[in-house]
This record gives structure tokens, sequence and C-alpha cells, in this order.
């Protein structure tokens, strides 16, 4: 048995993941109409390669990536392109994007596509491409891309892979479903991630609420030396932050990567996108999708193609409309509720929560904060949430840095426990979107898409900004130096030079090493 | 279906601050049903006069101050502090006595500061204090511990209270006033002498504190509060009174027992330093502070002016409590300093 480590804080909701575990995972059909969001990722905004009255295949690219931290997107079936319109999207801020409407023809007719059952015989950063081209995303948070995720700096190496398995909101039980039905994929998945990133370890974290998930992981991890952590069950032990604290005893540094201190994390569903993209030749089409609330007569989960109305979802599983009083895209604690059910599933939805007043009810009224102190025990990031709120209602901003709002990971632990129901962290939400406003003025644009992807997508940025500039300094003084200039990359691909450098440099690495044995 | 749009989380634990309030209402019933056994219906009298001016304080500071009156009534906070100044007088105290503690505790304690949550005094504690200063005449008073055959009745109870020109009860010095007064006697002939003592500490007082502990030890299980500030002040409370304690010549400060089971020591430990508005917040904080309120209290029971001493030892503590909330604050995720020191 492996130790596990303690988080800070932490909270115990009502599980409630036993009424989508009745069945096993369904197919939930071709809807009449699908409608692509051109933005499902963090990073800019896919860009249409159709044409309005086109036929497009399943799996065909219908949109394509924009930039270094941007995504492809593929039709989840075969049908019409009827039209590119701005159309309400599951996100927080409830705003209209641009999004691809296909008209589904039923054929569900693929194009033929490339996969890679003998994946050792690419490159890693061949595989990363791949990834890239299948519009792979994190399928767990904000839908960071996997391909950007794993180019990471040559010169840190991973030592330890973390598959996140955990899933410690509740009600969502998508993972846990995958795990009970796809052990072997989830752990092909893992196994093609190590392969890219060569960890010294490969951990898969999984709250042990999820005994089934845990064992058929076990089993098919069997002689693989994938490890599968049986983590206690303590909301969010989910977090990377937490998760990785849980596995490693280490914290990630604040403003930092998971990569600083050596650890890379994935998401569990994403090693099944990867399974699918690398051996099944299937681009990121389709999701698994926990419906589940007491307004639905059978809560259960489905595979979704990317694009399916909510209302098709719905109708699926038994909706009440009448008992129902919001429709939650995610968990209780940190879903967000959409306006309307014509907002369709995208990479990142791995749940439709449709429960009733009394099962999720709307919050009373707050009273007074009586510094019980309770929200600052619970709290993962040993933040002093009553502080911070103090400092919010009084919109001090510095301070409010000063006491590390940033660090605040928005898990909703604080709000859940306050006594007096203050809702804590829309005041730490506002908070931070003012000081970004402040701070970043000329990123006002970037605002909506929220806080999070921001940061990420800058952290991403520097990191490539900073490779490229290394790799043009070198390419300088190779230049310079040596007029033979064997090592000039004629690849245009930043990814696929960084990676080629990473291996350039680990084959540098070895010789050294070996000269003891040799003399 | 009209979809609401509300932001995360959409979950809540069932916890509620007036549920809490009420709870530990409900956990000073077993020391105040031991306070009227011995020393009669004075103690229900204060404390049902108590409430009715809280509430009419309260009250009219609602209005003055256009908050809507029930959602802010009903958060019990009003009766807590009533029922602890109720319960920290003397049973049989003077309607205008009550009236001005209990009125100072809420007006000026309380919503003078901004109300529930902003007070930095414990507003019980504020308004004992100023009739302990103005009235110590009448606060130092106490009555006989007596079986239940020879105690005043109701009406004696309520003409105390609302005429007080026409009663006539009998008071005497607590015990730890006696403690404190004697310098001549070792403390076993003390006990012989009075017969205000009983087994370990007061006749009387040694179960109104084993009431109070249990009611205190119920709101810990219940997690109304945390152990940390009312453990360690019970500890400290104890260690100052063994290291203090030469074995009972007429000096001494009286037996670690006996502190534990005097005047309002359980009271205090559970249901006053527990107070979150007022206390140190965060769990090294409490432990602190809670030390410091035993240690306080210890100093100025035995040499100190006042014989009890759990209302200045809490005051003075209230006024720290910021401070070490400041030193105390916990180091964030992923950060090496604690946030002071950046
Ligand atoms: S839990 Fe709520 S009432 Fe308690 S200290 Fe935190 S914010 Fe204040
Ligand atoms: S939402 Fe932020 S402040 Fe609240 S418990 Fe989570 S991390 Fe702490």
């Amino acid at each position: 048995m492996r130790t596990v480590f303690r988080f800070h804080g932490g909270i115990h909701p009502s599980e409630n993941k036993q009424q989508s575990l009745q069945t096993p995972i369904e197919f939930a059909g071709i809807p009449p109409e699908l409608v692509i969001p051109l933005s499902q990722h963090v990073g800019a905004p896919a860009s249409s390669v159709v044409a309005i009255g086109e036929r497009v295949l399943k799996g065909q690219m219908i949109a394509e990536s924009t930039g270094y931290i941007s995504l492809p997107l593929h039709a989840p079936t075969s049908g019409t392109i009827t039209a590119i319109e701005d159309r309400t999207i599951p996100h927080p801020s409830g705003y209209k994007a641009p999004c691809l409407i296909i008209a589904t023809d039923g054929e569900d007719e693929w194009q033929t596509t490339r996969c890679e059952p003998n994946y050792q015989d690419l490159t890693p950063a061949e595989l990363v491409q791949l990834l890239r081209d299948a519009g792979v995303a994190g399928m767990g948070g904000a839908g960071f891309p996997t391909a950007v995720k794993l180019s990471i700096n040559p010169d840190v190496h991973i030592e330890t892979l973390v598959i996140n398995g955990t899933e410690c909101e509740p009600y969502i039980t998508a993972d846990d479903a995958l795990m009970r039905e796809r052990g072997a994929q989830i752990i092909e998945g893992a196994r093609i991630l190590s392969y890219i990133i060569n960890p010294a370890r490969t951990l898969i974290g999984v709250e042990d609420n999820k005994p089934e998930g845990i064992a058929s992981l076990r089993y098919a991890a069997r002689d693989t030396g994938i490890d599968i952590v049986a983590v206690p069950t303590r909301y969010p032990s989910g977090g990377e932050k937490q998760l990785i604290e849980i596995l490693t005893n280490k914290q990630v540094p604040s403003g930092g990567l998971p990569a600083d201190i050596g650890v890379m994390c994935q998401n569990l569903g994403t090693t099944v996108a990867i399974h699918d993209a690398v051996i099944k030749g299937r681009p990121l089409i389709s999701r698994i999708t926990t419906v589940t609330g007491r307004s639905l007569d059978q809560p259960q989960n489905f595979e979704v193609l990317l694009g399916t109305p909510l209302r098709f979802l719905l109708s699926r599983a038994g909706y009440q409309g009448s008992t129902n009083n919001k429709l939650i895209i995610g968990g209780p604690m940190m879903g967000f509720t959409v306006p309307n059910a014509d907002v369709p599933v995208v990479k990142t939805c791995n749940c439709l929560l449709a429960p009733t007043e009394n099962e999720l009810p709307s919050p009373p009224p707050a009273k007074a904060c009586i510094r019980c102190g309770q929200c600052a025990e619970v709290c993962p990031a040993s933040l002093l949430p009553q502080q911070l709120f103090w400092f919010a209602q009084g919109n001090e901003h510095e301070k409010l840095e000063r006491h590390n709002l940033f660090d605040c990971i928005e898990c909703g632990s604080c709000s859940w426990v306050c006594p007096s129901h203050i809702p804590l962290v829309q005041y730490y939400r506002a908070a931070k979107a003012d000081i970004v406003l402040h701070r970043e003025n000329h990123l006002k644009s970037e605002h909506a898409r929220g806080r999070f992807e921001f940061r990420q997508a800058r952290i991403a940025r520097e990191v490539h900004e900073k490779q490229t500039r290394r790799e043009a300094r070198r390419q300088a003084a190779l230049a310079h130096n040596n007029d033979s200039g064997s090592i000039t990359s004629p690849s245009t691909d930043p990814v696929q030079a960084a990676i080629a450098r990473a291996k350039a440099r680990k084959a540098g690495q070895q010789k050294p090493r070996s000269e003891p044995e040799s003399s | 279906m009209a979809p609401v749009l509300i932001t995360s989380p959409h979950a809540h634990s069932a916890r509620s601050t007036a549920g809490m309030m009420l709870k530990v209402l409900l956990a000073t019933v077993p020391g105040i049903l031991v306070l009227t056994y011995f020393f009669g219906f004075g103690t229900l009298v204060n404390i049902l006069w108590a409430c009715v001016v809280a509430l009419t304080c309260e009250s009219l500071a609602l209005a003055l101050r256009r908050r809507p009156l029930l959602f802010y009534l009903g958060d019990y906070s009003a009766l807590v502090t009533a029922t602890l100044i109720g319960i920290a007088l003397p049973p049989y105290s003077s309607w205008w006595l009550i009236a001005i503690g209990t009125g100072s505790a809420i007006l000026l304690a309380k919503h003078l500061y901004g109300g529930l949550g902003y007070n930095p005094f414990n507003p019980a504690m504020v308004g004992y204090v100023i009739l302990l200063i103005s009235f110590p005449v009448q606060m130092t008073s106490w009555a006989l511990p007596q079986g239940p055959e020879e105690l005043p009745g109701l009406i004696e109870a309520l003409k105390a209270c609302f005429a007080p020109a026409h009663y006539d009860g009998t008071t005497m010095a607590t015990p730890l006033d006696l403690l404190k007064q004697n310098n001549s006697l070792p403390v076993d002939e003390l006990w012989v002498e009075n017969q205000q003592f009983g087994r370990w500490a007061g006749l009387g007082w040694e179960w109104v504190n084993i009431a109070f502990l249990g009611g205190g030890l119920w709101l810990l299980w219940q997690r109304v509060f945390t152990w940390h500030a009312p453990v360690t002040m019970l500890v400290a409370l104890a260690l100052m009174a063994s290291l203090f304690y030469d074995g009972g010549s007429a000096a001494s400060g009286g037996s670690p027992l006996f502190h534990l089971l005097s005047g309002a020591t359980m009271l205090g430990a559970f249901f006053i330093v527990t107070d979150p508005v007022t206390s140190a917040v965060s769990l090294r904080g409490r432990l602190v502070y809670g030390t410091l309120i035993g240690v306080l209290i210890y100093v100025i029971r035995v040499w100190g002016n006042y014989p009890d001493a759990m209302a200045f030892a809490v005051l003075i503590m209230n006024f720290a409590a910021p401070f070490i909330d400041h030193f105390t604050q916990p180091r964030t995720y992923g950060h090496r300093d604690k946030p002071e020191n950046r």
C-alpha cells in the first residue's frame, strides 16, 4: 500500500452517486440537431473550415485550431451544416458564442481516420501532434488542450504522472462508470501518456468510495507497474493541487505548475479520449456525461455526442420539468447553472444535474458572519475565507492579494459549511474578476472566458515563448559557432521542436551516465 | 420550469447560525435548572426579564438602523446574550439592574459596533462589567444556597425583581469571595466555618459548574464550537491553580478543583470563551486565546480586586483576539511564508 497524505480542510457533502450507477453507460443517441461551439477548450476558439450546406462525415474536421493554445473540432456524426451562428453555450456567464449547427442524417457515416495501435512506433512528438489533431482536451476541468499540457518545458523532468480518477464532486459518476466498464482503455491511455512523458511512476488516484472502479482498474493494470491508489473520500480531493499533495506530500508552488515539482496531472476521462484517438483513430467527438438529479426518472451515464442539446439528454433520462428548479452543468459544488435546456454538451461537460427544489434548495438570505472560523477549517488552500470576505466587501484589493485570494480554487467548501449561508465564493469570484480587470485592462475581452482559463493559458504561453526564445538563441549560437549546422530543425511546429530537443538532451544525458560503467 | 442562475456551490450543509444559537440556549438549561434548585427562582426571573429587555432593545436598534426585524431577531443572538446575563447576575436582582446590563449589552456593545458579527467585545460581558463597576454592592451579594423548601418561591422572586423595595432576601458572600477575603484561616478550617462551602468548592456551585460542563460537552459533541479555546482555558486555569496551591494555607489560592468548579468557570469556558464573534478565529489562535484567558482568570481571582474574573479576562482577550489572529495565520497552500510575512 502506498502511503497517502492529508490535505488541509475538506468536507463531506452527501455523495448522491448511487442513483446514476444503476445501469451501464448507454449511448444517448443521435439528436436531430447538433450545436458545436467553436470554443470548447481553453485558448483561442477554433475556426470553421466548412460551408453552410456542406455534408460532413463523422470524424471529419469541421473547424481548425487557430494557434498554439487551440484545438480543432470534428463532426460527431454525419449530416449537413445548416448554420454558423451565435448560440448560448455552456459557460458560467451564460453568454452566446459562435457555433456550427449540424442537421444530422442518422447515417452516422464515418470518414476514414488514422489509427495507431502500435503507437510505440511513433515518437512522443508525433503522438502529441496526433492528440492535437484529434482535438483532445482535459475532460475534467476547464478543457485545457492536452497536447499543450504534454509539451512541457524540456528542462523539466516529470517524476510522477498522476491520473485523476478521484471524482470527488457529489452526483458525478462519469469516471466511475468508465472505471467499471472501460478499465483496459483507461490503463492503455495511461500507458500512452507515460510513453509520451516518460515518468518514473504513474499513479491513478481514486476516492475509496468507488471500490468497484478500483478493483476493475487494478485488474486492468496488473503487470503494468501503474499504481491505483485509493484515497480517502473527502471533497475536494480531486482538486489537482490537493490530489498531488495527497499522493506526493508536495505542494504545487503558488502561481506555478505541477511540473515545477515534477508532477503532471491528467484527468481519467482524458486517458480514455487519448486511447480512443490513438488506438481507434477516433477524434474527440463524444464523452461520458452523468445525467442525474431527482427531477429525472432514470438518472444514468450516457455516452453523448458533443453538441447534443441538454433537452435531448433530459428527455432520454425521463425528465420531470415541473419539479426541476435549475439545470446545473457539473456537480453541486463547482458546477454552474445554464439559462435553458438548448445549451449543448461540450468537451468538458461531465455532468448534467437536474435537481428538485427540495434536493438542492436555493440558499436562504445570508446572515451576518459570526466569525465561527468553520470556513477556514475546511479551506483546502488554507486561506482565511472570513477574512477574504471582509476585504472583498470593502473592495480592498491589495489586502485580498496579500491574503492570497488568487490561491482560492473556488471549490466552494467555505460556502458549503458557512452557517450564515454567506455566498463566499461569489464574493471571491467577483473580487478576482475586479482585480484582473484593473490589472489587465487590455485583456477585457478575455475576461468573460474566466480567470482560471486565462491564467492557465498565460502560463502555457510563457513557457512556450521561453522555449522559442531559447531555441532561437541556440540556433543563432549554432549558426555562429558551427557552420555545419547539423541540428537545424526544419520543423515549424514548436511542440515537435521542443520534444525533439528533449529527446536530444536525454540522449546527451545518457552518455555521461554510461561513462563510469565503460571505464 | 424557470431555471435560475446562481453560482456554485449549489449544495449546503444543514447547519445554520440560528440553529447553533438555539443549541447554545438549549445547552444552558441544565445549568439554569441546578441554579434554580440551589438558589431558587431568582435566576429564571433574571433570564426572562433580560430576554424581554434584550428583544425590545434589539428591535429598537434594528428599527433605528432600518433592518428587517424578524430576519435579524431570528438569529437568536439577542436571546443568547440575555440568557448569559441573566445567569451571570445574582439571583433576585432588581429589574433596573438587569435592564441596564442587558440594554448596554445590546445597544452599546452590539449595535453601536454594527450588530452581530461586528462587535469586538462580548456583549454579555460588557453589560456585566458595566454593572460590576457601577453597582458593586448589588453585584457581589449572592443568595444563600438552600434546599428547595426554604427557598423563596416564584412570587417572592418576581417581587424581588419588580418591587425590590418590598423584598428582603438573605445574601452572602460567595465562596470565591470568602477565599479571597480570608487571610487568617487555613483552607480546611475556612471550609468548616462557612456553610457556603460544599464538597469540592462552593455548596451548590460545584453542581452548577458540573451542569454547565455537561451542557458544554454536549455542544462540543454537536460541533457547535471546537475544543480548542474551552479546553485550553480550563487546563491553563487548573495548571495555574496547581502551581500556586500550597496545600491549603491561609494564603492559599484554592485548589485546582476549587477553581474549576467555582463561580463562572464552566459557564465561561463553554458559553463565553466560545463566543465565535469575539474570540480568535484560527484553531491555533484559539489555543492561545483560551490559555491566556485561563491564566488571567486565576491572576485576577487570586491577586486582583475582583473575586470572579471571567468578565475581565474575556474582555481583555477580546481586545487581543485580532492580534492573535494576525500572528497565527495559516500558511497558504503552495506558499513558503505566512501572509503577514510578505
Ligand atoms: S463560516 Fe461563515 S460565519 Fe463562519 S467565519 Fe466563515 S464566513 Fe463567517
Ligand atoms: S472556495 Fe476558495 S476560500 Fe473557499 S474553501 Fe475553496 S479554496 Fe478556500
